[in-house]
């Protein structure tokens, strides 16, 4: 199975971990990843008033590019995820942003947002199987209880995003199973961790992370996992110390034994 | 050539507002075969009925023209005024002026046009009309209602204590329906147990009423007054006559972890089981999805036990045909899915319930015995959060758009009751609305403030997040303080939306009857005939027709039960003349029409027919019962010769108004 | 109090959502993680441009504290999507002459190592024109 693998921009920079393990464990589970030529940044924040076109646009070269090679998109940023979805999904539903955006650009073949975003989380369930991972498991994370963070990226908004439940997900818990551990669940794994207001707001991140973990921590995870390096900084960052915090990746490449 | 008087209304200014009337009689005036043509401000009115009556006689009219109002609303008034004169009432056509003309249009010369037009259609179509002469048919005087809740029974009980058989078809083990689920009922705060069982005991023990429980609605054939309907009598596997209903098996069974769907799964049952103490018929059944003996062949305990010798392991569904003159839907509701919603952490804590949950942790006949105790850990809770609208009065995919009506009197009871019990609990009750229309249901509410002391908070819950230690952490909206609350809960009781039962559907389907888009089913008129489905001779009882209390769900049934009788006195209803006919010499015998045929009224049959050679030949040829054909119409668009046509609504007679349009 | 129906409209269009089909049942503010951080609840910035008062809005610091993180136009039940009209008045403000609220200056000063420059760029395309 051939993906067209986007990492974004702070994969290649401070969340080489969330990249690096990725590509490991790919290769392990036999997934190949091929990156689209010339990337650029793909917004991180996807615009939610609708008559942002130029914001919108680096992310329809990426759905254009896999588009016109007939391959799926893999994320593993929460955010680059969450941006190239509901691109994909406006692009495909809303004609006049559609429109736009090919006459924005100059496309051999127009963008119609028919292409799929999945993500790698996605993959390591629907391609590969968390029964396939189970088995080639040689490092189980036996007794360990880990708390999943989602955060807000991957599951909102619900009906473009078609990640999971957005109120009561599940598809890290099985993934942490699959890696032999316990999940631990707790109720602001969906509730924001701060997010960039940590620049400008300190104490506000700080209360949102901590929030998290001391959630996180009070149900019984003696860690927390995520998909997003900005969920990551603000974790370790803003949130007091309270709970070891890894990309879900480095998780997976110590029990597949490629770390 | 037809003789034709033209009349058109004005309906007040709700026709004459948009259409020229003067000029739309005058034009039509001129019309070939038109003698008469006049407008009134008021032609369903006695003087204009008069009008219409003298025109016929004056001028000798052989056929009748109104302009006015949709032919749903008035056309029998007219036909009855015009056979009064004389006229045979099926040669009264009626153009509707009204609400696909006047009140789609605002320009009066369009609105004038269209009338026109509308008028010449019905004129051209008047001329190909012949005299038709409706048959009769037998009433069958026995009544089906569909659902054995409230509704159901309260219909039944009426249609029976006025003389006439009625089967009451209930899909669970026993009648009752949510209300025997409920502890206490708003405003009065009577006990709902004490005021339904002996109802179903009336049901039970009534000479007239015949219960069929554990059974469902398999097909349904027929018309009103004539209706065939097979019923499904699900195996049981247990002999309904030797079954004393004494409850040893249910004690003696040894799978015993089965939720117990009575008490919302709160508790468990066995897989031999009496729905409840008062259950209606008090007979065991064996779920047989997880009773060991049918499932593997080992164990057999409930037979062993049983004095009666009633276990029957072999037992097989049976399926019953009945006649019946009347069918009535009660087939009521059900909470719809909270883990939809799980912002409010039903999936995630035991101690987040519905309030149909609540019902149960309040009842004396529930798994807490009546002591309001906390779910996960048989505590007292401390303080309570209720919250209202889970659903309803939502556009979002889950939710439901409307207000499902009952809720916000049935928290302000769980409230009150909580507060009376429990004076050291706090209660909260978030609200956005407070609906309490309804005779002492605003005291009611008021009371519950104001006596009871009861939390009322406009605003809404945002999130509910089970903590460790077993509290949930509620946080909502104040909206009059302009604060966001925080509250360390110990149950979170949620008013879940109700939805029309999921079985209404496939039943909506069996029976031709309509439904809206929220499967609630449509009356056959939203204030003049509520209690009546479009279908003749299906009528509606409960909720399954919208969002109804107690007392409302019974008024309507003892309605829908008087709707009844009225059709079951009857010996004979008269039929609708407007039917299929076949074209013997025409016909090719290709029984497309048969297939189409939703009533069934079509059948073939061989019969001899003179060849060219003067020999006689038999040929199989599609004949109409009259008294099945409810003049659908589906026979004549699919018969590919031509030869099946509809009485009152011929092909030709269709053509002549579609040319008249295209003029 | 100044009432200015075109900002109104302005706002309507970038959002899409017709702000009358709020039923004022504050959920949105319920479940805001920043609620305490702001002057206009996101109940209120539905109420507001209803009104016209969009002024008053765009005057406000609640711009920038919300996190954009989406729970209220998640939950919200009848599709309102208040996180929609708080960002279409930010954008209002910052298209204004002058309106930017974050300058490139002023981020050497919040940097640390480990700050990944998701966070950066989502502070200028959310503060900035």
């Amino acid at each position: 199975m051939i993906f067209s693998y986007y990492p974004g921009c702070t994969l290649r920079t401070r969340a080489k971990d969330l990249d690096v393990y990725a590509r490991k464990c790919a290769l392990a589970l036999g997934v190949e990843l091929v990156e689209p030529k010339d990337w650029q940044c793909c917004g991180v924040v996807y615009p939610l008033a609708g008559d942002e076109i130029a914001h919108r646009l680096s992310a329809v070269r990426v759905l254009q590019d896999a588009q016109s090679r007939s391959v799926s998109v893999l994320t593993v940023c929460s955010a680059c995820h969450n941006v190239l979805k509901q691109c994909a999904y406006d692009l495909k539903n809303d004609a006049d942003f559609r429109n736009k955006a090919n006459a924005y650009s100059e496309f051999d073949i127009p963008v119609t947002g028919e292409v799929d975003v999945v993500h790698y989380l996605e993959m390591l369930r629907d391609t590969v199987g968390f029964d396939t991972i189970k088995q080639k498991v040689v490092n189980p994370l036996t007794g360990k209880k880990i708390g999943a963070y989602y955060g807000c990226l991957l599951l909102r908004p619900g009906k473009k995003m078609g990640f999971d439940d957005p109120e009561n997900p599940a598809i890290i818990e099985e993934f942490i199973k699959a890696l032999g551990a316990e999940p631990v669940i707790y109720p602001y794994r969906n509730e924001c961790c701060g997010g960039y207001v940590t620049l400008e707001n300190k104490p506000l991140a700080q209360k949102k992370s901590q929030t998290v973990l001391e959630s996180a921590k009070e149900m019984g995870a003696e860690c927390v996992i995520t998909a997003c390096p900005l969920c990551l900084y603000n974790l370790k960052k803003n949130g007091g110390d309270t709970l070891p915090v890894y990309y879900f990746t480095e998780l997976l490449a110590e029990a597949l034994g490629v770390k | 050539m037809q003789r034709i008087g033209v009349f058109v209304c004005h309906c007040g200014t709700n026709i004459a507002g948009t259409v020229d009337v003067k000029t739309v009689a005058e034009m039509l005036g001129k019309e070939p075969g038109v003698v008469f043509s006049t407008d009134y401000q008021y032609m369903c009115s006695e003087a204009g009925q008069t009008l219409i009556q003298d025109a016929i006689k004056e001028h000798n009219l052989g056929g009748v023209v109104i302009c006015s109002c949709s032919p749903r609303m008035h056309e029998q008034t007219f036909r009855k005024a015009c056979a009064k004169a004389g006229l045979n009432p099926y040669m009264v056509e009626v153009a509707n002026i009204r609400e696909q003309c006047s009140w789609i249009h605002k320009d009066v010369a369009e609105g004038t046009e269209k009338a026109v037009i509308l008028g010449r259609a019905a004129i051209a179509k008047v001329h190909l009309n012949a005299p038709l002469t409706a048959g009769e048919s037998p009433v069958v005087k026995r009544a089906l209602v569909i659902g054995g809740g409230i509704a159901g029974m309260q219909t039944a009980l009426d249609i029976a204590d006025a003389g006439f058989e009625v089967d009451i078809v209930e899909k669970n083990a026993t009648i009752g329906g949510k209300m025997a689920q409920i502890d206490k009922t708003f405003p009065t705060l009577d006990c709902s147990a004490c005021i339904l069982t002996p109802k179903m005991v009336d049901c039970a023990q009534h000479e007239k009423i015949n219960i069929y429980a554990y059974s469902e609605v398999e097909d349904v054939k027929g018309f009103v007054g004539n209706f065939s309907v097979a019923i499904r009598k699900k195996a049981r596997y247990v002999d309904e006559t030797k079954c004393t209903g004494c409850g040893i098996c249910t004690e003696k069974c040894p799978v015993k972890n089965i939720p117990n769907e009575f008490n919302m799964g709160m508790d468990n049952r066995r897989s031999i089981y009496i729905p409840f103490a008062q259950a209606v018929p008090k007979i065991a059944t064996i779920d047989p999805n997880t009773c060991n003996k049918l499932k593997t062949g080992k164990c057999g305990v409930c037979s062993k036990v049983c004095g009666a010798g009633a276990i029957d392991y072999t037992q097989k569904d049976e399926i019953i045909r009945r006649e019946y003159g009347a069918i009535v839907v009660a087939t009521g509701f059900n909470m719809i899915d909270m883990t939809k919603f799980d912002e409010f952490g039903y999936a995630q804590s035991k101690d987040v319930i519905t309030s149909l949950e609540f019902e149960r942790l309040t009842n004396a006949a529930g798994p807490t015995g009546g002591t309001l105790l906390r779910p996960s850990d048989g505590k007292h809770p401390h303080t309570i959060v209720f919250v209202q609208c889970c659903g309803s009065r939502s556009t979002t995919e889950n939710g439901k758009p409307y207000c499902s009506k009952i809720c916000c009197m049935y928290t302000a009871k769980h409230a009150m009751l909580t507060r009376e019990k429990y004076p050291d609990t706090d209660v909260y009750v978030f609200y956005i609305d407070v609906r309490t229309p309804g005779k002492n249901f605003d005291e009611f509410y008021r009371r519950a403030v104001e006596q009871y002391g009861v939390h009322y908070v406009k605003g809404m819950v945002g999130k509910v997040a089970p903590r460790a230690d077993g509290t949930l952490h509620v946080q909502a909206s104040d909206l009059l303080a302009g604060e966001q609350l925080h509250i360390d809960a110990d149950l979170v009781v949620l008013a879940g939306a109700i939805e029309p039962d999921k079985s209404a559907r496939g039943l909506a389907t069996k029976l031709t009857a309509s439904m809206d888009t929220n499967d609630f089913f449509t009356e056959a008129h939203p204030k003049l005939r509520p209690v009546e489905s479009p279908t003749a001779g299906v009528f509606l009882s409960g909720v399954c027709q919208g969002p109804k209390d107690i007392p409302e769900t019974v008024a309507q049934a003892g309605a829908a039960a008087s709707k009844v009788i009225g059709l079951l006195v009857k010996d004979k209803l008269t039929c609708n003349p407007c039917v299929a006919q076949s074209d013997e010499l025409l016909c090719n015998g290709c029984s497309g029409c048969e297939h189409v045929c939703p009533y069934g009224a079509i059948t073939y049959e061989t019969k001899e027919f003179m060849q060219f050679d003067r020999s006689m030949k038999p040929r199989r040829v599609a004949s109409v019962n009259p008294a099945v054909c409810q003049g659908c119409g589906a026979c004549t668009v699919t018969c590919p010769s031509g030869a099946m046509d509809l009485k009152g609504f011929s092909n030709r007679q269709i053509m002549a108004e579609v040319d008249a349009i295209c003029k | 109090m100044k009432i200015d129906m075109n900002k109104r409209d302005s706002v309507i269009r970038m959002t899409g959502i017709n702000p009358r089909t709020c039923m004022k049942c504050g959920k949105c503010s319920a479940t805001c993680p920043s609620f305490d951080e702001m002057e206009y609840h996101p109940h209120q910035f539905i109420s507001l441009v209803e009104a016209g008062r969009v002024d008053e809005l765009m005057a406000s610091e609640s711009l920038y504290n919300c996190l954009a993180c989406m729970a209220c136009l998640e939950r919200c039940p009848r599709g309102v999507e208040p996180a929609k009209f708080v960002e279409a008045v930010r954008n209002l403000k910052l298209r204004e002459h002058g309106g930017n609220h974050l300058a490139p200056e002023a981020i050497p000063e919040m940097l640390d190592a480990d700050l990944p420059q998701q966070a950066i760029v989502s502070a200028f395309r959310k503060y900035s024109k």
